[in-house]
């Protein structure tokens, strides 16, 4: 058995509503699709018990009807576990991840400023990558944006 | 959020000290820092929005433009991601171009790191000793993809260039210049002691806070991290290539120059070691421009770190989303953690540690002469005698030098 399919495996059996939903795409690459509700435990599984303790990115994505935030995890630098959760249009809300990754922050910057998805549990700070002025409800990588009127452009640019 | 006794100063978006637009606020108490914080983002392009507009060919030649110097990192970094979803098997040959170009980028980003680093230290004359050498290599780099940077040499499902029997002669001979060159500096390194005092305990990442902070790259490494995804997670030809990753436990600037070092010389031993195992074979194979529906998330070790893309595609001819993250917003902000409880005159050089990512202009090999009509063009190497003959009138002459410096190594 190969470490993927352990990891799928163990994945299966701690979590039994994640059957045929942990996909192994190619050596190294795991992707999962994880609801909502059981994201937290997951995620905390995967990190303290599985050990996938880097993150390399948080990639959010406007899929049309709702929004999609992918947690990148890895192992060592080897095996990438790829955690999916779907969010709805009307509360696209997920929770900080910084209590386990504090690096995790500027990434979660970015999903909030490009997509408008709401992080709570996220810290005061600078925002990124957008202006300090930039209109409010203006969000770039949601489909359905296409660039804002010269009277709405950010002020000090 | 200063406390009284505190000053806080403002350094950047624009400043003498940085080389591209970053921003700290940093409070200090007498010449020591106390906290700083970092707001980015004066470089943001819309590269990804952009991509959902274009087609994975037009796509390509945008996010090569990413970044002036680890230019190919981002365009590999993409078409390994496009190929896996269309399910595209890449010719050996064209992973081993794609794997040489990789290292010979590796190599002038290295050295052009050196001379910055030398440079934010007051030791000006290393970068001028760097930055001639880079011009060997950024030589060869022309030579094989025809530009010094955004090279062009990738596609979908392959390379545009192969490389002729007599361009791997070049290529060689380049390498054992650099790798002398090199074993200079190595030594510099350990005895010149402007390098020492200035380098030494500056800027210190503890293992276990490169741990924490997710740090990637040499800035990792220098901090005992052994990660490399050139061997964790290996792509294109690196999987049948011989090659140590160097990492040391030093946690400071000094290490990072010591990793830094320490790879150019792996990098010219991998160079050898494709010129010599290249197969024969075709360089590319044909990529229809549709992709059908997936994803791929696909790593690059660039020459400051792991290069993280993912796509998604909808099954037509452009991407759903491209997502990517560049080394350097890993490692940003490990730099506050750096600069902490450290002399406010430390901090160029803390923040040029990690090597962060700015834009180097381009250059043409052959140029039009507009004033004419016709095909008239000029030669790369009649420009730079021009040059050469231009600064001689005006009292510049370095005939006399290059000798001398011919004779020295």
């Amino acid at each position: 058995m190969t470490e993927e399919e352990k990891i799928k495996q163990e994945l299966e059996e701690g979590f039994a509503y994640l059957k045929d939903l942990v996909i192994i795409k190619r050596k190294g690459r795991i992707f999962a699709d994880i609801s909502l509700e059981k994201f937290a435990e997951v995620f905390d599984y995967s990190v303290k018990q599985m050990r996938f303790e880097t993150i390399s990115a948080i990639t959010g994505i406007d899929t049309g009807n709702g929004f999609s935030v992918i947690y990148h995890l890895n192992r060592e630098g080897k095996i990438m576990l790829n955690l999916k959760v779907d969010l709805s249009k009307e509360y696209p809300e997920v929770n900080t991840v910084t209590a386990y990754f504090p690096s995790a922050d500027i990434y979660e910057r970015e999903i909030v400023d490009l997509l408008g998805i709401k992080v709570n549990g996220l810290s005061e700070g600078n925002r990124y990558p957008l202006p300090d002025k930039w209109p409010k409800d203006e969000y770039p990588l949601r489909k359905d944006w296409k660039g804002i009127s010269s009277k709405k452009e950010v002020q000090d640019a | 959020m200063h406390e009284p006794g505190e000053v806080r100063i403002p350094i950047g978006p624009q400043h003498p000290a940085l080389k591209e637009p970053e921003s700290f606020l940093i409070n200090l108490r007498g010449e020591k820092i106390t906290s700083s914080s970092v707001r980015l983002g004066y470089n943001h392009r819309g590269i990804e929005k952009a991509c959902e507009d274009r087609t994975y060919i037009q796509d390509l030649y945008l996010i090569e433009r990413i970044c002036g110097i680890c230019s190919h990192s981002h365009s590999t970094c993409f078409v390994q991601a496009v190929e896996e979803i269309a399910g595209i098997d890449v010719p050996i040959r064209a992973k081993y171009i794609r794997t040489l170009i990789a290292e010979l980028e590796r190599i002038h980003s290295h050295l052009l790191w050196l001379g910055v680093a030398g440079h934010e230290i007051g030791f000006d004359t290393l970068l001028m000793y760097t930055w001639r050498d880079r011009e060997i290599v950024m030589d060869l780099l022309a030579l094989l993809t025809g530009n010094r940077v955004n090279y062009g040499i990738n596609t979908i499902g392959g390379v545009r260039r192969d490389i002729k029997p007599e361009q791997k002669e070049e290529v060689i001979k380049g390498i054992d210049i650099l790798e002398e060159r090199t074993k200079y500096y190595i030594g510099l390194a350990q005895e010149e002691s402007t390098i020492l005092k200035r380098l030494k305990g500056v800027g210190v990442l503890s293992q276990e806070d490169a741990k924490k902070l997710g740090v990637v790259g040499p800035t990792a490494r220098a901090s005992g991290v052994e990660r490399d995804t050139r061997r964790d997670d290996p792509y294109a030809a690196y999987g049948e290539l011989d090659f140590k990753v160097i990492t040391n436990k030093l946690c400071d600037v000094y290490g990072r120059t010591l990793v830094r070092l320490g790879e150019l010389m792996e990098s010219y031993s991998m160079v050898r070691q494709i010129i010599q195992k290249i197969p024969d074979g075709s360089i590319s194979v044909k990529f229809l421009r549709k992709v059908p529906v997936g994803e791929a998330v696909s790593r690059y070790e660039a020459p400051r770190g792991e290069d993280f893309h993912y796509v998604r595609s909808n099954g037509t001819e452009k991407p759903d989303r491209v997502k990517v993250r560049a080394p350097t917003l890993a490692n940003i902000q490990a730099v506050s953690k750096m600069l902490e409880d450290r002399y406010l005159a430390d901090m160029p050089i803390v923040v040029a540690a990690i090597d962060p990512c700015f834009s180097c202009t381009d250059r043409l090999i052959a140029i039009r002469d507009l004033g004419r009509r016709g095909k008239n063009t000029v030669a790369w190497e009649s420009i730079r005698l021009k040059g050469i003959e231009w600064y001689k009138k005006q009292g510049v002459d370095f005939t006399v030098l290059n000798k001398k410096l011919a004779e020295l190594f």
